[in-house]
């Protein structure tokens, strides 16, 4: 069976709530599998390498800074990925990076990739807490559980569909009950936690349509998820008291 | 006495919260009296005839505070806030109840130092590392850097710098002030063949550039140095060196104070707690103890509060473990590694705010580590089912984990184990400690400072 491939961009800046969870349950959900996986760290001046999926995690503010010149370069290439069916994940600082620009206190600005309509600017305050939201990604009403942690308000374009709609939490902004962004193979989300553990839903569909690109589209063989479960069912429940 | 009817108030506030059961009192009397007598710290401490002294850190606070303790006492009498009652609060809680000590020594919050640092009028401060540690709570790690960057330019000449030389962010903070004392370990035997992936401050504080390791101890912690700007780890005034771990009982090494040196054996494992004891030895030398009294009183250390603490349980011995952070997690299962195959052990996640919210950190430990050294793992606590996922993700056979969020049926399933590991968050410590004092195992949490 083939393997898929993960580009992960700048993890040594952009891993600031445990981003390489998600890549390890991408991992062993494919190992366990038998699918091979293969991730290409993408650092600062590095080429942008063929990929699947890309992942972006958050940095802290300086990391921030430093990334937003340095993915400014790949902007055309990650289109042309995207437009080629390639997938991106990105959370938190990441996310925010998909737009066109995060606007800080002072007005200064870390531009993004503009790979999807939305801009960032910073609050006044930091939105903090468990958040639960309920998401229509695979066709069916799926719940998403995890942990969000930031200053930005993101808005997105006319027409630009949000991940998911929150239960609980704030999500992109506080104010309109949107969480993330969904765009084609784009995911972005300030869901944390890490993002995937508590939900291998969003795993397997990540891993899923990175096979499909290689022409394989046969359902996952499906895994005992009895822990993952328990633990999205604990989180959810925390999040709502 | 300064505000008699008021100190008595909030000592009274002190005996009700004992008597209870809700906990040692070692807060409410100093939030009491703070509420009406804001300078209450600045007046208390001033009393204290030979002054006081604060140690921070992220990871190390309370063990390095014990310490101190077992070289400068006896014969100095100490006032001292209880295990994890380090803000302002437990500090003038601590000041409140200990009237006729001599010194203060106190183990103070990483972001509450701002405040009660200035407050003390310390002779001396420990600034021990800065790691990555509840997000959700603090903000983060630069955030604190200048916080206590403000604070030690706020601290004046009256008060010394104890720092450690080997993380850089601390030094940035020590480099211009005096006076000043660096500690740090050199035994290039020990470097890490590579930074571990939870490393921070990777990046030069004054020029933005990666900085380079001769040797790395422990996280971002080592002999560090810019080949851009040439910035370098300072010289060390105290330093530890031809470190070797005697098993999980005990490490010991060479403790080096300028011209003199000492061997200590010091009675608990880690790399980290090496460092402790570096902090706890500067401490004391910079207040005036010979290097005699230094070894002394760290051979004759006990464990802090859930630091590789022993307990003796029906039919065996556990060893308990706090964990908190990613590097401080990381250096426990450094040192658990080394054991010497599968046994039980029995790890307690909670999401209370004290233990931060947001457990995400679980995924920055090397769990994957520990796997080889667990026969079963029983997890508990708040999010003991993230726990137990954690560890399957890390590789343990998922026929190998027990869940059960009550910690007293957790207890109750590692019973009879002849030699257990109970891995903690803060508050699931407390859980814990509470069941087994119940059983007269070990002592009430709020006894341990004294």
């Amino acid at each position: 069976m083939t393997g898929i491939r993960v580009g992960h961009l700048y993890p040594e800046h952009l891993n600031i709530y445990a981003d390489r969870g998600n890549m390890a349950v991408l991992e062993r959900r494919c190992g366990w599998r038998g699918i091979g996986f293969e991730v290409l760290a993408v650092g600062l001046g590095d080429r942008l390498p063929e990929a699947d999926l890309y992942y972006l995690g958050g940095g802290q503010d300086r990391d921030q800074l430093l990334i937003g010149a340095d993915i400014a370069r790949h902007a055309a290439s990650l289109e042309s990925a995207v437009d080629g069916g390639a997938g991106v994940l990105a959370v938190c600082g990441g996310y925010q990076l998909l737009g066109h620009y995060y606007r800080g206190h002072q007005g200064d600005e870390i531009r993004g990739t503009g790979l999807v309509d939305l801009v960032t600017e910073a609050g006044s305050t930091r939105m903090i807490g468990n958040i639960v939201l309920e998401t229509q990604l695979d066709g069916a009403a799926r719940r998403l559980v995890g942990f969000e942690n930031h200053a930005g308000r993101t808005r997105l374009g006319a027409g630009v569909a949000p991940l998911g709609r929150v239960l609980h939490g704030y999500g992109n902004n506080g104010e309109d009950g949107g969480e993330g962004v969904h765009q084609g193979g784009v995911i972005g989300t300030y869901v944390h936690g890490p993002l995937l553990p508590k939900n291998p839903w969003l795993a397997d569909w990540l891993i899923s349509r990175a096979l499909a690109r290689h022409g394989q589209d046969a359902p996952l063989e499906p895994l005992d998820d009895a822990l993952e479960v328990e633990a999205q069912r604990v989180a959810a429940r925390i999040a709502a008291a | 006495m300064l505000f008699p009817a008021k100190a008595r108030l909030a000592a009274a506030a002190a005996a009700l919260s004992r008597a209870s059961g809700r906990g040692g009192g070692t807060t409410l009397p100093g939030r009491l009296l703070l509420g009406m007598q804001p300078d209450a710290i600045e007046r208390l401490a001033a009393a204290l005839p030979q002054g006081a002294v604060a140690i921070s850190a992220t990871n190390g606070k309370t063990t390095t505070a014990k310490m101190a303790a077992s070289i400068l006492s006896p014969p100095l009498r100490l006032c001292r806030n209880a295990a994890g009652a380090n803000l302002s609060s437990g500090v003038a809680s601590a000041l409140l109840a200990g009237r006729d000590a001599e010194l203060g020594l106190f183990e103070v919050d990483e972001a509450a130092l701002a405040t009660v640092a200035p407050a003390l009028r310390p002779r001396a401060v420990v600034l021990g590392n800065l790691f990555r540690d509840q997000l959700d709570r603090y903000g983060e790690l630069e955030l604190i850097g200048a916080r206590w960057r403000d604070t030690a330019a706020r601290l004046g000449a009256g008060s010394a710098l104890v720092c450690n030389a080997d993380d850089p962010l601390v030094a940035s903070i020590g480099r211009d002030h005096q006076p000043r004392m660096w500690f740090g370990l050199d035994d290039p035997a020990l470097a890490l063949s590579a930074m571990q992936h939870a490393s921070d401050s990777k990046w030069c504080v004054r020029c933005g550039g990666r900085y380079a390791y001769d040797a790395v101890y422990l996280g971002h912690l080592g002999a560090w140095h810019c080949p851009a700007c040439g910035d370098a780890r300072p010289p060390l005034d105290v330093a530890a060196r031809e470190v070797r771990a005697e098993g999980l009982d005990a490490v010991s090494f060479r403790l080096d104070a300028g011209d003199r040196s000492m061997p200590v054996r010091l009675p608990l494992p880690g790399l980290y707690n090496v460092y402790n004891a570096l902090a706890a030895a500067a401490l004391c030398l910079q207040l005036g103890c010979d290097l005699e009294r230094v070894r002394d009183g760290l051979e004759a250390f006990s464990a802090a509060f859930g630091r590789f603490e022993r307990v003796r349980m029906a039919g065996g011995e556990a060893v308990l473990l706090l964990i908190k952070n990613p590097a401080g997690g990381n250096e426990v299962i450094r040192t658990l590694a080394a054991g010497s195959g599968p046994t039980t052990m029995l790890l307690a996640l909670n999401d209370r705010i004290a233990d931060g919210r947001d457990i995400s950190w679980i995924w920055d430990v090397d769990f994957e580590q520990l796997v080889p050294q667990i026969g079963r793992a029983v997890c508990t606590g708040t999010r003991a089912a993230e726990m137990g996922m954690r560890l399957k993700y890390a590789g343990l056979d998922p026929s190998a984990i027990v869940v059960d969020p009550d910690p007293s049926a957790a207890l109750a399933a590692i019973a009879g184990e002849p030699r257990s590991y109970l891995l903690a968050t803060y508050t699931a410590m407390l859980d814990l400690r509470r069941r087994l004092a119940d059983q007269g195992l070990v002592r009430p949490f709020w006894e341990e400072a004294a």
